[in-house]
């Protein structure tokens, strides 16, 4: 087991890991999927591996907004900066990743007026500013990010705004799970589930993981000590035959989750009748689409996209790593092709990527091991 | 991405209910709360994210988050962030 003192609460930490230790079944594995990006990159950060009994086996999942957009979304949205007098915003996390004819740093590079944004707010003063230029807000993003590009729609609606349009690509986490659970290759015990998308939905949407899979979630938080207690959480529910959803992150998320964000979520999306994911495929009732009652601001309908279905590089096994099928130094890119410097796919973008997570901070003799 | 970063209230703004000033490591910024039912006052803590307030929190869970982007090397990011939010003038002009 790894020195524990480097941890903020080393004795807290040793004491949840040592009662794992204790509790798991040597006989037996477990597979546990860390739904959310933001827990991937902590486990990695903090070496969360090493403190956790081999026979635990965290499984990354599809939580990363960047990671399963697939290319032919980020060429629709990035065909929209090519339109003449437009300007196209989008969050940070977006600028590095690659479409079939490059970044949005590099055609930004190019010539096109492609802007970082840290709010949706900020895009809508862009629009403001440049009466005579039409703004694009590229949106990308869980629960956990969609109530702001709804309210910012409201907003701009309120401005009168007739130059201010988003690309909307927001995703819902529940379906993906769904859909990974359905998988046929995937063997699942059970999910440490997302924190921050729980503050906005609550923890009620996952109830049916327990009910219909029987298969237990823990919500929990970021810090190496909330996952340990998550993952022990979830050992307890296992032994003891139980599947219900318990919240470990009680001091941040309300069972109920954030009804005005909910409500302002129905008042400008309806659910698209599919979507597609990176690795996934289609997934029915994944995504949110604008209301046909405010199409004014919507991307899709004031641009004509190119719409076209692009796969992945053929050597990139990005969906396999998705689903957790293979781990990212399985892949045959991974490292070689493929790096955080020049990323072929968007695992290896954002710090919330299993690749780059893996990549950052993964030992050599670690990430050379599969 | 679902960088979440407490904030506290440092002003209200009357004639703007949608916004509120909020302190982050002595960067003040405006943000806007719109996603939150309950009442605000100064000094209250709440969790910002891409310009909106997610929740309200109290003065510890403040603090263990931000000690948790610190963890995770994501304060510098935060930071950055927060510099970056620049709407509040249009909630200045009447709609």
């Amino acid at each position: 087991m790894k020195y524990v003192d480097e941890y903020r609460d080393p004795v807290l930490i040793g004491n949840v890991a040592r009662e794992i230790h204790t509790a798991v079944d040597a006989a037996r594995t477990y597979r546990i999927m860390e739904v959310c990006g933001g827990h991937t990159h902590s486990i990695y950060r903090h070496g969360l591996r090493d403190v956790l009994p081999a026979n635990i086996e965290l499984v990354h999942g599809p939580g990363c907004p960047v990671c399963v957009l697939p290319t032919g979304r980020v060429d629709d949205g990035l065909s929209i900066a090519r339109h003449p007098a437009t300007i196209l915003c989008c969050f940070g996390d977006m600028m590095r990743v690659p479409g079939t004819k490059g970044t949005p740093l590099e055609l930004k590079a190019q010539g096109a007026d492609i802007r970082m944004v840290y709010s949706p707010l900020d895009a809508v003063r862009l629009a403001q500013e440049n009466p005579d230029k039409n703004v694009c807000f590229f949106a990308i993003g869980f629960e956990t990010t969609a109530p702001s590009t709804a309210l910012t729609i409201l907003r701009a609606r309120a401005l009168g705004l007739r130059n201010f349009t988003v690309f909307a690509n927001h995703v819902t986490i529940v379906p993906a799970m769904r859909a990974i659970l359905d998988s046929p290759d995937m063997r699942l015990d059970g999910f440490v589930g997302p924190g921050h998308v729980a503050t906005v939905t609550g923890c009620r949407p996952y109830e049916f993981i327990a009910a219909e899979y029987h298969k237990p979630v823990v919500v929990s938080g970021f810090e190496p000590l909330d996952i340990l207690e998550a993952i022990l959480m979830l050992v307890r529910q296992l032994h003891a035959g139980e599947a219900k959803v318990e919240n470990q992150y009680r001091r941040i998320v309300p069972y109920e989750g954030n009804p005005a964000a909910l409500r302002a979520l129905a008042q400008v999306f309806v659910l698209r009748p599919y979507f597609e994911w990176r690795g996934l495929g289609f997934i029915s009732q994944s995504a949110l689409a604008i209301r046909p009652e405010l199409a004014a601001f919507d991307a899709e309908v004031q641009f004509e996209l190119p719409g076209v279905r692009v796969t992945d590089p053929k050597a990139a096994q990005c969906g396999e790593v998705l689903k957790g099928v293979l781990k990212p130094a399985q892949c045959k890119l991974f490292g070689k092709e493929c790096n955080p410097e020049r990323p072929v796919g968007a695992l290896m973008v954002s710090s919330e990527g299993a690749c780059a997570a893996h990549y950052r901070y993964a030992s050599r003799t670690e990430a050379l091991e599969v | 991405m679902c960088l979440a970063i407490p904030g506290q209230i440092v002003e209200l703004h009357a004639d703007q209910p949608l916004l509120a000033k909020v302190d982050v490591g002595g960067v003040r910024r405006n943000v806007n709360v719109g996603l939150l039912e309950e009442a605000l006052a100064p000094g209250d803590w709440i969790l910002i994210h891409v310009g909106f307030a997610l929740s309200k929190i109290g003065e510890k869970e403040a603090a263990e988050q931000l000690q948790m982007l610190k963890a995770m090397g994501e304060d510098e990011l935060a930071m950055e962030e927060v510099r970056g939010y620049s709407f509040a003038e249009q909630y200045a002009a009447p709609p």
